[in-house]
């Protein structure tokens, strides 16, 4: 059976712009391997602790792909609650 | 609550060990323990989580000993950085409710709401329930609320409810709440104060409060008034809204001490020097830094068997800043103390200056004195401390640091960054 065997933390390089304002938009996730998941939109953004992973941070709700998924700014990094799957027997 | 003032003291439940649970899931309903490296001999238990103390495992034991009362217990190394970082970002969730926040070392935080509560719908407890939940949601770490008209009950509230608890004391409630507790639950009132008060029959925060006034002066002095108008409910001292940095640069310095519990027995005099050396420098680093002199230097050890501290101390002929004097000065009282010809082994060795005065007070100067010499040993401790800022504290190191690879793994913690406070400005 294939399927999420849990989750951990993840530190990722994100590709974000900053206005005038100071306000941080994060606009593309690079996975280690290189791939790129562009960042449709920001539905959300707040100071959160990830229950899944453990620590805190700017937890910014995004839209990737037509999922929302959490994307945290730990200040100076950033992180995201990775999948850990398991592969079929 | 009409004229009264409203204070919220805040208090972030077994911090270090929550802190560690908050960044690790997997520790979490699990007993753990944040504890120094045993091997380096510092393994005493900082804090416990909740699932640790309930086994029994107690602040400031061996971790030997909590390994005992809880024999499964996940030990943790600190990592003060992560828990300055929480601090801060707790304090950043106060400062939304009011500007005047005093933090009472890392974990600890009084608010006072009086005039910024009718902002946030005018009821405390709701008030005070929000803060726990956003605690809980935005950093994952319980807090205890206590709510009073003054910072002592307010403490006392939140000592009393613990964890993620919330109490009220009001004018009120005060003597049914606060003065059946015993005397040792206020603050101020230690191990010593309680002994002296229980020899006068005063058991309880109420028996305090109740008690003769000349009485409670000529036992305990001016404290006593002090704790007595503490348990009346009489405290009127302000929140000052200073954070842990600033009571470092704000309150006056008293003393500068810095100690350590050495990995091995120290058994000679030559190697008492160097570690005195070790953490005599430090002392006279921060010394310079703070533009500080001290009169009187203090010097004490704790024995390898019996674990009592015993030390001395002697007054110079005038203040200095030399890392020289300071050093000289306390080795000759270290090894003037303990017989080290005679088997007697050192475990801690510590170094304090106090009796401080401004650097540049104009001294007397000693006619037969080499004062030029001095001032080559003060351009000499400058210049290393100069070097040590731009290139980071290991970048000039003493001799016998270097030779006797024992110590040099001691860190005399030239980078201290978290200190005791105290309530009193």
């Amino acid at each position: 059976m294939r399927g999420i065997a849990g989750r951990r933390k993840r530190y990722v390089t994100v590709i974000s712009s900053t206005d005038e304002e100071g306000a941080v938009t994060p606009l593309v996730i690079v996975w280690g391997d290189g791939r790129r998941f562009e960042i449709d939109r920001v539905l959300d953004r707040r100071q959160a602790h990830s229950l899944k992973t453990g620590g805190t941070g700017i937890r910014y709700t995004v839209r990737v792909s037509g999922q929302a998924t959490y994307l945290w700014y730990e200040g100076p990094r950033w992180f995201v609650e990775a999948k850990e799957t398991v592969m079929p027997d | 609550m009409g004229d009264r003032r409203v204070i919220l003291h805040c208090d972030m439940n077994s911090f270090y060990a929550s802190v560690e649970q908050a960044e690790h899931p997997e520790l979490r309903g699990k007993p753990v323990i944040v504890g120094g490296r045993e091997e380096t001999r510092h393994g005493i238990v900082l804090t416990a989580s909740y699932e640790a103390k309930r086994r029994g495992v107690k602040t400031a034991q061996a971790i030997w000993q909590a390994r005992l009362a809880c024999p499964d217990a996940i030990v943790v190394p600190p990592h003060f950085l992560l828990y300055m970082r929480y601090s801060d970002l707790a304090r950043q969730i106060y400062y939304q409710y009011t500007d005047l926040v005093e933090a009472f070392g890392l974990d600890e935080c009084w608010l006072d709401l009086t005039h910024s509560l009718h902002l946030h719908g005018g009821d405390a407890l709701l008030v005070a329930r929000e803060i726990s939940e956003r605690m809980r949601t935005e950093l994952g770490v319980t807090i205890s609320v206590g709510i009073s008209w003054n910072k002592i009950f307010a403490k006392f509230g939140s000592d009393h409810d613990k964890p993620n608890g919330l109490m009220e004391v009001t004018p009120e409630n005060a003597c049914t709440v606060v003065w059946p507790a015993p005397a040792g639950d206020l603050l101020y009132v230690g191990p010593a104060t309680k002994r002296k008060l229980a020899r006068m029959g005063i058991y309880t925060i109420g028996d305090l409060a109740c008690a003769d006034e000349y009485a409670i002066k000529r036992t305990l002095g001016k404290m006593g008034q002090v704790v007595q108008r503490f348990a009346r409910g009489l405290d009127d001292s302000p929140v000052r809204p200073l954070t842990v940095e600033e009571w470092e640069n704000e309150r006056p310095i008293k003393s500068v001490g810095n100690g350590i519990t050495v990995p091995f027995d120290v058994e000679d005099e030559r190697t008492a020097r160097q570690v005195i050396w070790l953490m005599g420098e430090s002392v006279a680093q921060r010394l310079r830094a703070h533009g500080l002199a001290a009169r009187t230097v203090s010097a004490y050890g704790r024995d390898f068997k019996t674990l009592v501290t015993r030390g001395r101390q002697t007054t110079l002929d005038r203040p200095t800043q030399l890392t020289a004097e300071v050093c000289h000065a306390a080795a000759d009282l270290l090894v003037h103390d303990w017989d080290f010809a005679h088997g007697e082994k050192v475990r801690s060795i510590g170094v304090r200056a106090s009796n401080l005065v401004p650097a540049h007070h104009v001294v007397q100067l000693d006619l037969w004195g080499d004062e030029a010499r001095r001032q080559q040993l003060l351009q000499l401790d400058r210049t290393m401390d100069d070097l040590r800022h731009r290139f980071g504290n290991d970048c000039v190191r003493r001799l016998s640091e270097l030779t006797d690879a024992r110590l040099s793994t001691l860190n005399p913690e030239r980078d201290n960054v978290i200190h005791p406070v105290s309530f009193f400005a």
